[in-house]
């Protein structure tokens, strides 16, 4: 062993929790292939995903080591390969259905990661040719993604009590989880609780809606778009996603895409009677304050363009809807926008880069760091000339660490760098492989993939498919979705030779 | 009465020279030689020994006590004595402590420690220093309820906007209420129609954010409002509680505090000031940021001397008032002499603040006006007593005592007082009585 770095992270914790994680998730995995057997289909695709993660989480439960404990570093290791093992046993289905473009593993990876991601791009070319289980097997791996398999692990697994917190940390990225009962289990619990509340709530308004304006809009649609509403997520069996169905139902969905953004821990205070902490909240304020601007800017667009079609309703509609779509990352469409008039095609770009609030199931960069960096910047100005001025940076009153601005804007900094790198390499990517992107097209894509966002503009769009990228792009397009869902760091620091040694 | 106080610094020997001449005082210090040193100057009896210890004081015969006062400067030893205290009989005791936290829970729990009365040094300066800033104009000022309700006697000039104005048109305040007028040495109870004339003096009870607003009114001249300047040099827990005191008031007064993590704090718990870390004693920072130009400056730098250093530079730069807090007593006359507009001294404030309350029997609180012709009382309603479940207008009506009940506080609210408020058991009622009927309301409540 002379003259080689030991390695000193305690991988086989890290291995072994991602064991049991992939073993418990086995299980709402199994819905569609109940689902299979409901509709006559074949349960094969699923019987061997199942098999998998049932065989790989017991593979990886053997190596767990009682005498290690789950540090910062073990986390980070198993936040990565959780959502990375994840993404990959949700690829064997649409591999082993071996139907049109997603039988392709690369496709298929693409595909299981933006659904585990709830970035909702799509591969998919003929939504026809694909069995109903299978375009189900989408909709459950978003629902799963959409408030973080982490939390659900922690809610769920009962010995990683100690290390939830970490855990949890680790995958979004915040400091200080708000603990809402001593128990960091019990916390979990209650917050997908409410997120299994929401999600009933939309399938019953939706399957309302559906029985009383909209017959397409049936049980298994209901259940399919509430997976991925208040998950943000924005897959949909339907090709027109929600420009398939009413207006009313449009109208529906906004509400739970927009709570789906907002912070799981001020609903919870909400519901138990405490609704101010929720309304005062400064960062409840920007979020919807942004949303608003951007969509009333979006409208008046709309009726400013001669060719658009859609009448007063209409437009305010599709304005509201397809702006809340990209603010909270969800990733649903209205309409195909893509047709819009620039200005208003560049507001929702703009949107993109929003996000909703921490603590949320939305992606992005989100409206807290905003905040944060709008302020801090404010406050350097009043720094700038009274220099001995001492001026902590406040969020609804409470004052925010040095520290964390900081790392928000090594944050702000590092994506920014990411996404403008990915753009470049969509650009050459598309040039050498003959795809029509132009530069927007291909900061959009960027841009909708790092931030785990949905469809953005051109092929990229709403009803058209990513499959017309390059094979390589769409490669690229899987470790930056991977990357940005965990926010970054969990991933780059796996890459440090500081992270393995001592 | 008999008094057992322990501590003989500064606070306890002031409270002992005070009560000597007319109670039976009793001294307890763990330095015999200051035991020793009061005995010689007060007629009082000397114990040393520790004073939370229960040998001591039943050596001090605490157990039959009327009073126990702790006065050390220690906050923790005070309270343990008053728990002492409570444990060998049930006098009244009485406890001084720096820590407003302490204060905060005992408000929440009255009686806790074993504590009948605090009297929390540093908030007492703070509460004094933002009185003298905030109504120079006003003759008099008291504080009653624990300093959530103030009265205060203005003289109306010739330039005040109220003057020819009648009551009704001047109470412009949700939580004010006008309850005396001195009109040529005559006093009347006001009513809505009465006018206010040049020359008269206003008495209110309300708030202290609404009699500042009222001063403002009343002397806009020399009443500071939002657009002055106040600055407070140090961030000790009395500039921390006068800075938090002066944002109550909706103004906005600046701070300068040297060390770097103390004026984070500061900055993080006072929203509404502009925490500066700096040392104060640069004259060339001091001008830049203004300071001399300010029109309030507070020193309350923890060292005597930095303070008076401090003081003088802004007289000299051209400050209109200078407050400065002098933790020695010998110092006070010094700093006048100076000419520093006011000193004001904890330990004073705290000895004045405990002999006061031992003085009150009739009342929690007391303020006389203009000679001894009206009183101003601070009554805590028992229940069945006469004041208690009838409306306002009704006691009024039913009685020929000429009184005004300016503020009624419960369980640490202002209730701000109507004809239809009916009053409860344990409420505080602020009322003004004249004189002569003292007694006469005192045994109603």
């Amino acid at each position: 062993m002379s003259g080689r770095t030991r390695i000193r992270v305690g991988w086989q914790a890290s291995l072994g929790l991602t064991g049991d994680v992939l073993t418990y998730l086995a299980v709402p995995l199994s819905f569609p292939l109940l689902l299979s057997f409901y509709y006559g289909e074949s349960p094969l695709p699923f019987l061997v995903a199942v098999g998998v993660t049932l065989a790989v989480g017991a593979g990886f439960q053997r190596v767990q080591d009682p005498e290690v404990n789950l540090g910062p570093r073990e986390a980070f290791l198993a936040v990565a390969l959780i959502w990375l093992l994840v993404a990959g046993v949700g690829a064997i289905p649409f591999v082993v259905a071996g139907v049109g473009t997603v039988a392709h593993p690369v496709n298929a990876m693409f595909e299981s990661m933006s659904g585990l991601t709830t970035t909702g791009a799509t591969v998919l070319r003929d939504f026809s040719l694909h069995s109903r289980s299978v375009l189900m097997w989408r909709q459950v791996i978003q629902w799963l993604g959409g408030l973080g398999i982490l939390i659900l692990a922690t809610a769920v697994l009962s010995e990683i009590g100690v290390g939830g917190a970490q855990l949890m940390e680790s995958e979004t990225q915040t400091r200080d989880i708000d603990k809402l009962t001593p128990k960091i289990s019990q916390t979990a619990r209650l917050i997908w609780g409410i997120y299994v509340g929401l999600t009933a709530l939309a399938v019953l308004v939706y399957f309302g809606l559906g029985l009383a304006v909209d017959p397409q809009m049936d049980l298994y649609n209901a259940v399919a778009h509430a997976f991925t509403s208040v998950a943000t997520a924005g897959f949909s069996p339907e090709p027109l996603s929600v420009g398939a169905f009413h207006p009313l139902i449009q109208w529906a969905v906004v509400p739970f895409m927009v709570i789906g953004s907002t912070s799981f821990v001020l609903i919870y205070f909400a519901i138990n009677g405490e609704p101010m902490r929720l309304l005062r909240n400064e960062e409840f304020h920007f979020y919807l304050g942004a949303m608003g601007a951007l969509a009333s800017i979006v409208a008046v667009g709309l009726f400013l363009d001669p060719g658009s079609t859609f009448g007063a309703e209409g437009t305010i509609r599709h304005a509201v809807f397809n702006v809340a779509s990209f603010v909270t990352t969800t990733g649903y469409a209205s309409t195909d926008y893509v047709q819009w008039a620039p200005a208003a095609k560049h507001m929702l770009f703009m949107g993109m880069f929003i996000g909703g609030m921490v603590g949320s199931t939305t992606c992005s960069i989100k409206s807290l760091r905003w905040l944060v960096a709008l302020k801090s910047f404010r406050r350097n100005l009043y720094t700038a000339s009274h220099p001995e001025a001492v001026r902590p940076v406040r969020i609804s009153g409470k004052p925010i660490d040095e520290e964390a601005i900081r790392d928000i804007y090594a944050y702000l900094l590092l994506s920014l760098v990411i996404f403008f790198l990915l753009a470049v390499v969509i650009v050459v990517d598309a040039e050498r492989g003959d795809a029509p992107v132009t530069e927007f097209e291909a900061l959009g894509a960027a841009a909708t993939t790092f931030l785990n966002i949905g469809p953005a503009f051109g092929d990229a769009g709403p009803y058209g498919t990513f499959a017309t990228f390059p094979m390589t792009t769409r490669a690229v397009m899987i470790v930056l979705m991977w990357i940005g869902r965990i926010e970054i760091i969990p991933v780059l620091v796996l890459f440090t030779k500081g992270f393995w040694t001592s | 009465m008999r008094v057992v106080i322990i501590g003989a610094g500064e606070v306890g020997t002031s409270i002992a020279g005070s009560l000597a001449p007319d109670h039976e005082v009793v001294v307890i210090d763990i330095d015999p030689d200051r035991a020793e040193q009061i005995k010689y100057d007060y007629d009082v009896l000397t114990i040393a020994g520790d004073g939370t210890t229960s040998t001591v004081q039943t050596d001090a015969k605490v157990g039959d006590a009327d009073m126990l006062i702790a006065c050390t400067d220690n906050d923790q030893t005070n309270l343990v004595a008053c728990g002492t205290a409570k444990t060998l009989g049930d006098g009244f005791t009485i406890a001084r402590v720096k820590s407003t936290d302490f204060l905060r829970t005992w408000e929440g729990n009255e009686g806790a420690f074993g504590v009948d009365f605090m009297v929390c040094t540093d908030l007492l300066t703070a509460e004094n220093i933002v009185r003298v800033i905030g109504l120079p104009a006003a003759i008099d000022v008291d504080p009653f309820a624990s300093g959530l309700v103030q009265m205060a006697e203005f003289e109306i000039a010739a330039e005040s906007p109220v003057a020819g104005q009648t009551v009704s048109e001047a109470d412009r305040f949700e939580s004010l209420t006008f309850v005396g007028l001195f009109r040529d040495d005559e006093m009347t109870i006001p009513r809505g129609d009465t006018d206010i004339r040049v020359g008269d003096r206003a008495v209110v009870v309300g708030s202290p954010e609404s009699v500042q607003a009222f001063a403002t009114d009343v002397a806009p001249e020399t009443t500071p409002d939002r657009a002055d300047e106040i600055a407070i040099v140090g961030g000790s827990e009395i500039g921390y509680q006068t800075a938090r005191l002066l944002e109550e008031r909706n103004f906005k007064p600046r701070l300068i505090e040297r060390d770097a993590e103390r004026a984070r704090w500061l900055a993080e718990n006072l929203p509404n000031t502009v925490v500066m870390e700096h040392d104060p004693t640069d004259t060339e920072f001091l001008s830049r940021e203004h300071v001399d130009e300010a029109d309030i400056v507070v020193t309350a730098l923890r060292s005597d001397e930095k303070n008076l250093l401090i003081s003088v530079l802004a007289k000299r730069l051209g400050v209109d008032r200078v407050i400065a807090v002098v933790d020695s007593y010998d110092y006070v006359t010094v700093f006048e002499e100076i000419g520093i507009d006011i000193a004001v001294n904890p330990r004073t404030l705290t000895a004045e603040e405990i002999t006061r309350f031992t003085y009150e029997s009739v009342a929690e609180n007391i303020a006389v006006l203009e000679n001894d012709q009206a009183e101003v009382l601070e009554l805590e309603l028992t229940e069945g007593c006469g004041l208690v479940g009838r409306p306002i207008s009704e006691l009024v009506a039913g009685t020929d005592v000429r009184f005004v009940i300016g503020a009624i506080t419960r369980d640490h609210a202002l209730v701000t007082p109507r004809g239809d408020t009916v009053l409860r058991p344990g409420d505080h009622v602020i009322l003004l009585v004249e004189s002569d009927s003292v007694s006469a309301i005192a045994s109603m409540a």
